[in-house]
């Protein structure tokens, strides 16, 4: 391959789009805005409005309206241009179509959902290379968190634990209290120790480790038993106002559960690790189903409340929803709110130290270790920043749905999540997210809304498209990956890797204009992980 | 329950988790093979398998008023499994995995899985055109019945065994007969043949073999040939076994067989079939494990029933995997910087 640095290309004459851009999203959202509005779709003549409120049309302007922020974010415009389409779609017209049909609302949540998820996978299987299959185990760990204790569920468990947790609670907590405080003491001290450890060190240190999660089970358990004499306080739960606490705690909970699995198995590699983060992610989804005092077992746990924000609410009462439009309407602006977060972490953490390490590892792991990283802690840290992502996620997907169970939690919903992230291309941010967005309209829009607007032509049941979910998804993954195997939006890097026989004028044709956006004049840049290597240290990144 | 009862129960708890075992192994033959030659996870192998059960239903359906010999129509049904497996899993290599030779490998990975859900669908719809989902199978008259039965005079293993109090059913004892034919046959194919020593070369190196003569796209297209014939072998095994198949009943099978093919070393032949006997057998001891504990009298053991016989697969996958990070008789090969 030829070695091409960034700004080495010469810039690309695109057009500047800032008419089109506003022509469509206006265009777009008062589509939008009439296919869902009753009284404006009353108004029109019957022909419109038979046209505007099949679903296939309905969904279809949904696409391309949410399409616009795609064009906000790839088009060259003035910035000023991308920033009133990409915020009024997003703060005003999108909450305003929700207002008169939720499922659009309900949609946009779910898609951020999503993209929390990809970017989280993507930082686990794009950048630091380690095949996950098992990722939903995380999202679990966060809906059951919240789950539990934004339901009656934490009554039920705590009335169980009154009836049969004897009354030596005091006992229990304080014993393991004590115990915490001695491993985890004991385990600082052996860290400490210099040099090459002895064997007997390591089974120390083995013992410790053991003793730390029997001394905080002990801890825990002597809590809730405890906490059990107030079992009848807690009969819907806990009040919805620590939300934000589970928020935080969910995070910690997932990351925690994402070493704990990590620790064994990170010394494997490639399909072994594919294997067995699949395996355990399947075993932490059969725990949720068999664990019924805690979980509830496969009938799942229900109603799930979520937290209020007073003044929030109000404003939506001001905008004119409706009582049970309020927790959708607040939860789109938190996951609007989580969603910025995430991606911000995520470009920080694609240029940092860390973000260079998972890339070396993800290179070539032998030469990594030889150039000082430590293999074991940065595997780790991606496994718990990618986990952590999937926690937050997992309380707002419990407190949207309201309601939870085992099935939620399959492997099919891993395998869909790393489809995102290898369909939008894997290791770049906009391209996750753009991965995570089509998939979840194909699935819970177009595919639905094709199967209604065929239900009158009379085809066959077998051969309704609604039933034809998989068949789709499926073919659209083949010829992608045949076609397109970069991704939708390729990270620079990858697209670099995947290209390393063309020809190099292939770079400059016009429908390669990411290629475009290497030059910083061309407003919309796609943070790569590598990029800044290179600039960094020409010599050594210049080429593959 | 006390020994005397026990022991037997135990005996024929294996057993019967070594027959279980014996088609995981064939399930997990056809992964190891294309995992061998490709480092690919084949996801799509799990309804190349079920399209050989849904064949063998066919067959058996279409023979059932037939007078034929039941072992007869056996034979007709594994050989109409093999070919449409093997055809299948060939025609996927061509259209899927070949044009993707030198993609990053988490590609062909997402194709896999891909056409794994294309090929759910094709079934169910062909399937459904018929009116069919649950395909239930046929079985030629005799094949239920237990091994030697309690009347019959002949001395024989299966009466020994019945005498013990261990039941066997003759379709037991065809499949796990199929099972080590079929092992007998790839392993004299491999080892034993110059398209083995072929294949094994492509496997080790495909450049290299290709410079030596070998055309190796050939080979990978006889590979999944290979492949996906034991698919059918283990899909007709697999509706004896269990009576019934659908388009979805794939998936179970396939990551259990998959997960064997890793506890024995992917890509080692002897390995995917240790692994399979021994996850058939975990299984089967994990289903009865409220049983034991009865009869111990561990009360808490109650609690593990059958549904945890998944996880026990993959957490002694774990175990093994920590203390052997190759599997069971896997190699490991020598890193080069």
């Amino acid at each position: 391959m030829t070695a091409i640095r960034p700004g080495s290309q010469p810039p690309i004459s695109a057009p500047d789009r800032s008419i089109w851009l506003i022509v469509i999203a206006v265009i777009s959202s008062a589509l939008l805005l009439v296919s869902q509005e009753q009284n404006w779709l009353a108004a029109l003549p019957s022909a419109v409005r038979n046209f505007l409120k099949n679903p296939l049309v309905a969904s279809l302007v949904l696409t391309l309206f949410l399409a616009n922020l795609l064009f906000a974010y790839r088009w060259k415009a003035h910035l000023w241009a991308k920033l009133l389409v990409g915020g009024l779609s997003l703060f005003l017209i999108l909450p305003w179509a929700g207002r008169d049909n939720t499922s659009v609302l309900d949609l946009a949540i779910q898609i951020g959902i999503f993209a929390a998820l990809s970017l989280g996978l993507n930082i686990v299987v794009g950048l630091a290379g380690l095949l996950d299959l098992g990722y939903i185990a995380f999202f679990a760990v966060g809906a059951y968190t919240w789950g539990i204790f934004g339901s009656g569920q934490i009554g039920k468990v705590l009335t169980y634990f009154k009836d049969n947790g004897g009354n030596n609670g005091p006992v229990v907590a304080l014993g393991g209290l004590v115990l915490v405080i001695i491993t985890a003491l004991s385990l600082r001290a052996i860290n400490r120790v210099k040099g090459k450890r002895p064997p007997l060190t390591s089974a120390a240190f083995l013992l410790a480790a053991f003793g730390l999660l029997a001394g905080v089970t002990l801890l825990v358990r002597g809590i809730v038993v405890l906490a059990s004499a107030n079992a009848a306080g807690f009969a819907s739960g806990v009040n919805p106002n620590f939300f934000w606490l589970f928020l935080i705690l969910a995070v910690a909970a997932a990351a925690s559960v994402g070493v704990l699995i990590g620790l064994p198995v990170l010394k494997l590699k490639g399909d072994y690790l594919a294997i067995i983060t699949l395996g355990l992610g399947e075993v932490i989804r059969v725990l949720a189903n068999n664990l019924s005092t805690y979980s509830n077992g496969s009938q799942g746990i229900t109603p799930i409340g979520s937290a209020s924000v007073p003044w929030f609410d109000s404003l939506a009462a001001a905008l004119g929803f409706s009582p049970a439009q309020y927790n959708l309407f607040f939860l789109y602006f938190v996951v609007l709110a989580i969603i910025a977060i995430i991606i911000l972490a995520n470009m920080r953490l694609d240029r940092s130290k860390i973000g260079r390490a998972w890339i070396a590892i993800r290179e070539d792991e032998v030469a990594a270790q030889a150039m000082g990283i430590p293999l074991v802690k940065t595997k780790l840290i991606a496994f718990a920043t990618g986990a952590s992502f999937a926690g937050v996620m997992g309380v707002i997907f419990a407190a949207k749905q309201g309601f939870i169970s085992p099935e939620s939690f399959i492997l099919n919903q891993s395998i869909s999540v790393l489809s995102m992230v290898v369909l939008g291309g894997l290791g770049s941010i906009p391209g996750v997210i753009l991965g995570a967005a089509v998939v979840t309209i194909l699935n819970i829009s177009l595919l639905p809304s094709l199967g209604e607007a065929t239900a009158s032509l009379n085809l066959p049941p077998q051969v309704n498209p609604a039933q034809l979910q998989r068949l789709v998804f499926g073919s659209i993954l083949v010829a992608m990956m045949l076609f397109r195997p970069e991704g939708l939006l390729p990270s620079v890097r990858q697209r670099r890797m995947m290209h390393e026989d063309d020809d190099p004028t292939d770079n400059q044709t016009p429908q390669d204009s990411i290629a475009g956006e290497l030059n910083p004049e061309n407003a919309a840049e796609v943070y790569s992980p590598g990029v800044a290597t290179r600039a960094d240290d020409e010599r050594g990144g210049g080429t593959q | 329950m006390d020994f005397a009862t026990l022991a037997p129960f135990l005996v024929g708890v294996i057993i019967s988790g070594l027959v279980l075992g014996f088609v995981y192994a064939i399930i997990a033959l056809g992964y190891t093979m294309v995992y061998g030659v490709l480092q690919l996870i084949n996801f799509a192998h799990s309804e190349v398998f079920v399209t050989g059960a849904v064949v063998g239903f066919e067959i058996f359906r279409v023979l059932a008023d037939n007078p034929m010999n039941g072992y007869l129509k056996l034979l007709i049904a594994l050989i109409a499994a093999m070919a449409a497996s093997g055809g299948l899993n060939v025609l996927i290599e061509r259209l899927a995995y070949r044009p993707l030779r030198n993609a990053p490998r988490l590609v062909p990975l997402i194709t896999a899985i891909g056409v794994s859900l294309i090929l759910q669908d094709l079934i169910r719809i062909i399937e459904g055109f018929q009116g069919r989902f649950d395909l239930t199978y046929q079985l030629p008259q005799g094949f239920s019945t237990p091994f030697c039965g309690p009347e019959s005079s002949c001395v024989s293993v299966g009466n020994f065994l019945s005498k013990i109090g261990i039941s066997l059913q003759i379709k037991e004892v065809v499949m796990v007969l199929v099972a080590l034919l079929s092992l007998a046959a790839l392993n004299y194919l491999v080892n034993f043949t110059k398209l083995g020593r072929a294949i094994r070369a492509v496997a080790q190196d495909r450049v290299t073999a290709g410079l030596m003569g070998i055309d190796a796209n050939g080979i990978i297209s006889l590979t999944f040939l290979i492949g996906g014939a034991l698919g059918g072998v283990s899909g007709v095994l697999f509706g004896l076994k269990f009576g019934t198949v659908n388009a979805y009943s794939g998936f179970d099978p396939g990551i259990i067989a998959f997960t064997a093919a890793v506890l024995g070393g992917i890509g080692s032949i002897p390995g995917a079939v240790l692994g399979g006997l021994v996850l058939g057998v975990i299984q089967n001891l994990i289903g009865v494990t409220n049983i034991l504990g009865d009869a111990l009298g561990i009360a808490n053991l109650g609690v593990i029933d059958s549904s945890y016989q998944r996880i026990g697969g993959f957490l002694v996958l774990v175990l093994i995997l920590i203390f052997k990070p190759t599997g069971l008789l896997g190699r490991s090969n020598v890193e080069k910087v």
